[in-house]
């Protein structure tokens, strides 16, 4: 194996720049996807475990279709079908004067495809705790929508924060496949490096790096918070 | 819109798209092979009661799985034929990373497998006298592939999806070959949406067979 090393090219212009500017729009995608993938994913899992057919089957449709179909194609779907999908007007509008369309395409897109996977981690959640607290809820003259508010969100929400981590870190890696429609984060840009200089080994090295410290902090950080919010003696309730 | 949806660009381009299928087959086949080996090994060297045994193990799993998968494909294109000496075609360096990365999946998914086989087994095996090779493949493993089929074949549906981020680095699977029809022919509506059910019409039977599995196995 012959190749030469040269480890300066990352601190070298324009490849440090480069390397910066994607790690933070691997950041912003992430978090911005989370937020709507977050919210959504709650609202489609309660859904799915609440007394009404309709919701239930809604929110049914919507986890199988996102989940069954790849985050790439999902992401061209996005792109190049969707704005074709719309009346000409607002087709018109999404292709010319959409605020920074990639970006926004790819959150839209990484949203609600992750929001399909939180749901089924909400569902989860509420489904182990087990009916007897939802009866229990009710029986002392809660309404159904305080039974969620107060009995069994703030238990299941503890139980699911390691599987929502993990969801976290996924969104964070799936983050490179906005690259496919022109978002130049962490992974696109060690690409271009290696494109411009031949230093591959270095480039993807540095991308590695830097996607291996944030999923340490992340894990880190939220063992933190999964100790803090414990409620003592519930600990088993997840194993049930 | 769909007023001028035009499904005679789908049969017309119909052996192309097979081959591209073929193509997503193959990859996805191989994966799950040499990933479910590859796995099971570092699944009982992450068991084994050798530290720097397990310690490896543990590392190679950690290391792949905070990776995005694009990335370990860039980097296996770029890796493998320096390693080889030679340009060995874009097919093979990508099989390659789609194994090594399938396996560090494997791996958890097998170790939490064999942990879930009862203690009492291992220790019955060792009382007949079994070594750890013959009660490792007559005693655990098969008990614990069985507890694990229905995750098995989650991750070979996941698997088969991800095959798709071949794209970035030009491999004719599906998707590529949808593309290349639909920037010729000017049909990107057409293709994408068949594109988008050929892979939800696969991917939903499998994990609805997935579901009737669990029912069978749960007792």
């Amino acid at each position: 194996m012959n190749y030469n090393w040269d480890w300066g090219v990352l601190f070298r212009e324009p490849y440090l720049d480069w390397l910066i500017s994607g790690f933070l729009w691997t950041i912003s995608v992430s978090l911005a996807a989370w937020i709507l993938a977050f919210t959504l994913g709650s609202i489609v899992g309660i859904a799915r475990t609440v007394d009404n057919d309709w919701a239930r089957g809604i929110a049914t449709c919507y986890v199988e279709t996102f989940r069954n179909i790849p985050l790439l194609v999902q992401m061209f779907l996005w792109y190049f079908v969707f704005p074709e999908l719309l009346p000409y007007d607002a087709g018109m509008w999404v292709k010319r004067e959409l605020p920074m369309p990639e970006f926004t395409t790819a959150v839209v897109c990484l949203g609600l495809y992750t929001a399909s996977r939180v749901a089924e981690q909400v569902r989860a959640g509420i489904e182990a705790i087990g009916q007897g607290q939802r009866n229990a809820g009710l029986a002392i003259g809660l309404t159904p929508a305080q039974v969620y508010r107060y009995v069994l969100l703030p238990v299941s929400y503890r139980i699911i924060i390691p599987p929502l981590t993990s969801e976290f870190l996924t969104i964070f890696k799936n983050s490179s496949v906005a690259l496919t429609i022109g978002v130049l984060e962490t992974t696109a840009q060690a690409r271009q490096i290696e494109e411009y200089t031949f230093q591959g080994f270095e480039a993807f090295t540095a991308a590695t790096l830097l996607y291996i410290v944030v999923t340490s902090v992340v894990m880190l950080l939220m063992k933190l918070i999964e100790g803090r919010v414990r409620i003592p003696g519930m600990i088993s309730l997840g194993a049930k | 819109m769909f007023g001028d949806f035009d499904t005679g660009v789908i049969f017309d381009n119909l052996h192309f798209l097979v081959e591209g299928m073929q193509t997503t087959l193959v990859l996805t086949l191989i994966a799950i092979g040499g990933g479910l080996i590859l796995g099971t090994l570092l699944a009982l060297a992450r068991l084994s009661r050798f530290r720097a045994l397990s310690f490896c193990a543990g590392g190679y799993v950690n290391f792949f799985r905070s990776m995005p998968l694009i990335l370990v494909i860039f980097w296996f294109y770029f890796l493998v034929p320096h390693v080889v000496g030679r340009p060995v075609g874009g097919f093979y360096s990508v099989l390659v990373a789609f194994v090594m990365f399938e396996a560090a999946y494997y791996c958890e998914i097998m170790r939490a497998g064999i942990q879930s086989v009862r203690k009492g087994q291992i220790y019955a095996g060792q009382a007949l006298g079994l070594s750890y090779a013959q009660n490792m493949r007559y005693v655990v493993l098969p008990q614990a592939f069985r507890n694990m089929v229905p995750i098995l074949m989650t991750q070979a549906i996941i698997l088969f999806q991800d095959t798709s981020l071949v794209y970035v680095v030009g491999i004719k699977d599906f998707l590529v070959s949808a593309d290349l029809v639909a920037n010729r022919e000017n049909r990107i509506l057409e293709m994408f949406t068949t594109v988008a059910l050929v892979y939800f019409v696969i991917c939903l039977s499998g994990s609805l067979l997935v579901k009737r599995l669990q029912r069978k196995f749960a007792r």
